[in-house]
């Protein structure tokens, strides 16, 4: 386990117009490990994990105070290159979202905007992200299928090929298995515990036993505050705060 | 009991609406294909044979230079609006509702403005290019509500998707959103075509009614249906009146017919 933070985030707020969504959020993520978000719905973690990729500037009337810094620097100066940015931290959504292409056509789409254009050289990536992906064996005789044909589990691990053809550095998962069926799910899992050998892996969930079976690291957000953050086996086993607790044994959420 | 009597309104509405059509189209074919004779299409106009190929060729000529104008600026506005402008902007709030005024106005307001500002403060008299600029304003609206429309249907998520992988605005429109979008878009500018075709409020006091093939820009002629009026204004050819509006709807068929083609190639090979 490395000491220094991929990312660190110091002090941060967040407002959509007059509504403080993130009072002030401190988090290290580390390198190569696993961090989940829990908490319940409303609580600010899905809010929270676009601010590290700056998807929240999409949104209109959002104002953004505090530090996020990706190895050491600030990713809210003004001269950051959000593109460069969001190459290097990559995003997996809640709903399987691929575009209405080729497989092969999605997979591609990110390398293709980086300015990869030899067919050899994408046609590598485009498999090699599928292999990642667990996905290579189903779709292998098919590449040149819509997406959109496909079904909704495979949907998302073709994102997620789509996501890692960029070579990101960080993966941001928004609840990726809600939208899910469980073997589905438990695919994605198995999915994610691989990747983090290769890969700094953020993940938002609703489901704390996912949070428990995949993650090394739990933040646990009430109401835009982070109230804990430990390692996964402490929050779930030993908790410091009451609040934590309540909501690990179900008491409220 | 109450859905019987729901489902009689269904399709007595329905049975309506296409009997009404049905009779027009019946109407028209029953009195102007007698009249469809080959002189109709000689290229000459002439107070004997008031052969329609001049404004055939007319209407085909407005229509393409005014969807030539319109389209890219109708088109680049929806972009505008949607993905690039914000909403609470009053300047933007302004635009929007500017669109749907426009929309809404009598083509013959249109008419007199093209003829007050293009034929009388340019100086372009009666012409091609004062025509062709009175529809392009007329049908902007239709194309820009259309784009619009489009591009807000092919919703966030694929532009967010395309964000986090780093791409950038513009490459996000091009390449993600437009082919999703294309298909809308195009029937804009159909219901464009449409809408030029059928003018005439607008076109008589820009374009005017002079009967030959203009030769220039800046030279007048008419369109078909501004001749159909024209021939069934002066009461001395109401038959081949009927025969040009036979020829009018024929191309309108044709037009639909191969959009409609156009936009399934379309959505089909969106790559």
């Amino acid at each position: 386990m490395s000491t220094q933070p991929k990312i660190k985030v110091e002090n941060l707020k967040l407002w959509y117009g007059d509504f403080e969504a993130l009072h002030g959020v401190d988090l290290d993520i580390y390198e190569k490990e696993v961090t989940a978000f829990i908490g319940p719905s409303g609580c600010g973690k899905s809010t929270f994990i676009k601010t590290l990729n700056r998807m929240n500037d999409l949104v209109e009337n959002v104002k953004i105070e505090g530090t996020v810094e990706l190895d050491g620097k600030d990713i809210y100066k003004k001269k950051t290159d959000l593109n460069l940015l969001r190459k290097k931290v990559g995003m997996v959504f809640q709903q399987p979202n691929p575009f209405p292409k080729s497989i092969y056509d999605n997979v591609a789409y990110g390398p293709r905007t980086h300015g990869i254009k030899k067919k050899s050289e994408l046609d590598e990536i485009v498999e090699k992200s599928l292999r990642q992906a667990a996905i290579w064996d189903e779709v292998k005789d098919h590449l040149d299928r819509n997406a959109l044909s496909i079904s909704g589990g495979q949907q998302q691990r073709i994102c997620i090929a789509r996501a890692l053809a960029v070579e990101p550095e960080v993966l941001l998962m928004d609840e990726p298995t809600s939208a899910l069926d469980p073997i589905s799910t438990a695919k994605i899992e198995e999915l994610v515990a691989q990747l983090k050998n290769d890969y700094t892996i953020v993940m938002v969930t609703h489901n704390m036993q996912q949070a428990s079976r995949v993650s090394d690291r739990t933040a646990f957000f009430l109401n835009g505050h982070i109230i804990e953050t430990d390692t996964t086996r402490k929050i779930f086993t030993n908790p410091s705060e009451k609040e934590t607790e309540n909501y690990i044994s179900g008491r409220f959420g | 009991m109450s859905s019987k009597l729901l489902k009689g309104l269904v399709y007595a509405s329905t049975l309506f609406t296409f009997g009404i059509l049905g009779y027009l189209i019946f109407y028209i074919l029953f009195n102007g294909v007698a009249y469809l004779t080959p002189s109709l299409f000689e290229w000459e106009y002439s107070t004997d044979n008031v052969s329609l190929m001049p404004a055939l060729i007319t209407t085909l000529y407005v229509v393409l230079g005014t969807l030539l104008i319109a389209t890219p600026i109708g088109v680049f506005t929806g972009f505008y609006l949607v993905d690039y402008a914000n909403r609470n902007n009053p300047v933007v709030k302004a635009i929007s509702i500017a669109t749907d005024t426009l929309a809404g106005i009598p083509s013959i307001i249109y008419g007199l403005f093209g003829f007050l500002f293009f034929v009388v403060y340019l100086e372009w008299q009666f012409s091609l290019a004062a025509g062709i600029f009175t529809v392009t304003i007329m049908s902007l609206p239709v194309i820009i509500r259309a784009t619009e429309e489009a591009l807000i249907a092919s919703g966030m998520s694929i532009r967010q998707a395309s964000y986090a992988l780093g791409a950038g605005k513009l490459r996000t429109l091009f390449n993600v959103v437009l082919p999703v979008a294309m298909p809308g878009i195009l029937s804009g500018v159909i219901l464009a075509t449409g809408k030029i075709i059928g003018e005439t409020a607008a076109l008589i006091f820009t374009l005017g009614t002079a009967t030959q093939l203009p030769q220039s820009l800046f030279a007048s002629g008419r369109t078909l249906s501004l001749h159909m009026y024209i021939l069934s204004n002066e009461g001395l050819h109401v038959n081949e009146a009927y025969a040009t509006a036979v020829v009018l709807l024929v191309f309108v068929i044709l037009i639909n017919g191969l959009s409609t083609l156009i936009s399934k190639r379309l959505s089909r090979g969106g790559k």
